[in-house]
């Protein structure tokens, strides 16, 4: 049980520091101030979460390391992120329906979340949707707005949807864990939120004129620790400090 | 010895000076026992980089005033929110060029609905106009003002 909680905590915190990883990226390279000023601090936001989650989870273990340690020291298999947050971001179209795909679920999963019966869960959970609120709104302005735009700003959107649509099924997707801690109270069966993920998709691709691409292969195993190689770039980056000079302080 | 809300109200918020952490509304109980002392405060936003030295500084302040043995908890529920803004800091925000939180926090316009009218903290205008949902911190928005044409913050409600 402690196990497991400790794999589901961390699991959480990766989703939230790889996409914030990612978003990072765009710091000093927006198309305009101003979105660079909001992915950097939706970024931000993120990687507040994921220190919320990976302080907890370093708690859950109980032995010397810290959330330092969980960020900084883990290798890729270890990573339990979905794929989506870890896949480049493109253009600003691909960045903007990674975005959008993930903040549509993280709003959900986060506000069934609340109800957890583990109090430091709910507690994160409920933090966190403060932040994911502004996220979503964000998101899916911007993919009505290229989306209905130009012709160009359409193609660009579409090929995106359809670039990163693989990798929308997973989050819904409950795997083992997920179903061991839905059923302890404490974690959520994510299958559950399906229904509501693909009426909040339709909703915003119809009203951004996109098509949502038919059903077809889905990707699956960044749950598992079985990521895109994409992954092993971000680390490489992300970690290059501590690995190159261990125990390095601030 | 000076009573800690005093010593509390010397520590400001990093990112807008003229807020204490007492206004801000992130003290959220303190426990005083002979030189001990225990603060315990929650972050604006999880990734607001100012919690460290907010904590640091609580610690320095308490140290300054004869304090030996002191702890900073954070907790985060229930969460933060712009309602914990006192009327005097949201006062003192205004005076500074920061248009305070409009409305309460349990703010349905998030998703989808208008935009709500933020009257410019210069002149007072109401013709003002948002430039981006994120300003210069994570807390703040981006609003210019039609009347004087001066860009300026605004608190966001959360
Ligand atoms: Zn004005």
């Amino acid at each position: 049980m402690r196990q497991s909680l400790l794999t589901y905590t961390l699991s959480l915190g990766d989703n939230s520091m790889i996409l914030g990883q990612r978003l990072g990226e765009w710091c000093g390279h927006g198309p305009i101030l101003e979105v660079d000023m909001a992915l950097t601090n939706i970024s931000l936001d993120l990687f507040g979460q994921a220190r919320s989650y990976m302080q907890y989870a370093a708690e859950v273990e109980g032995k010397d390391r810290t959330e330092d340690d969980m960020a900084f020291l883990r290798d890729a298999r270890e990573f339990r992120n979905v794929l989506l947050v870890e896949q480049d971001n493109g253009d600003f179209a691909h960045t903007i329906v990674r975005q959008f795909f993930f903040d549509a679920y993280h709003q959900l999963f986060l506000k069934a979340l609340c109800e957890s019966a583990d109090e430091r869960l709910s507690a994160i959970a409920q933090k966190s949707l403060k932040e994911v609120n502004y996220h979503l709104r964000f998101s899916s302005e911007w993919t009505i707005r290229l989306g209905d735009g130009t012709e160009e700003s359409h193609q660009r959107m579409q090929a995106a949807v359809e670039a990163l649509w693989p990798y929308t099924g997973e989050l819904c997707t409950s795997t083992a864990l997920d179903i061991e801690m839905a059923d302890l109270g404490i974690g959520v069966d994510v299958a559950e939120l399906k229904a509501a993920y693909d009426q909040r998709i339709a909703e915003v691709l119809k009203e951004a004129t996109l098509t949502i691409p038919e059903s077809g292969w889905q990707q699956t195993g960044g749950k598992e620790g079985k990521h895109t190689e994409q992954l092993g770039f971000i680390l490489t980056e992300l970690q290059w400090m501590q690995r190159a000079y261990p125990g390095q302080k601030w | 010895m000076t009573s800690i809300n005093d010593i509390l109200e010397t520590v400001k918020d990093p990112e807008v000076p003229v807020l204490s952490i007492l206004d801000l509304g992130v003290v959220r109980g303190t426990e005083v026992n002979g030189d001990q002392v225990k603060v315990v405060i929650t972050p604006t936003y999880t990734g607001c980089p100012a919690m460290d030295m907010i904590e640091a500084n609580i610690r320095k302040a308490l140290k300054v005033a004869g304090y030996q043995d002191i702890t900073v908890e954070t907790i985060l529920s229930p969460p933060w929110t712009t309602d914990w803004l006192s009327e005097a800091g949201k006062e003192k925000l205004r005076a500074y060029g920061i248009a305070p939180p409009v409305g309460g926090s349990e703010d349905k316009s998030v998703l989808w609905a208008e935009d709500k009218v933020i009257p410019c903290p210069h002149c007072d205008s109401l013709e003002t106009t948002k430039i981006s949902e994120f300003g210069s911190t994570a807390c703040k928005a981006l609003y210019r003002c039609k009347s004087c044409l001066e860009p300026f913050d605004y608190f966001k409600c959360h």
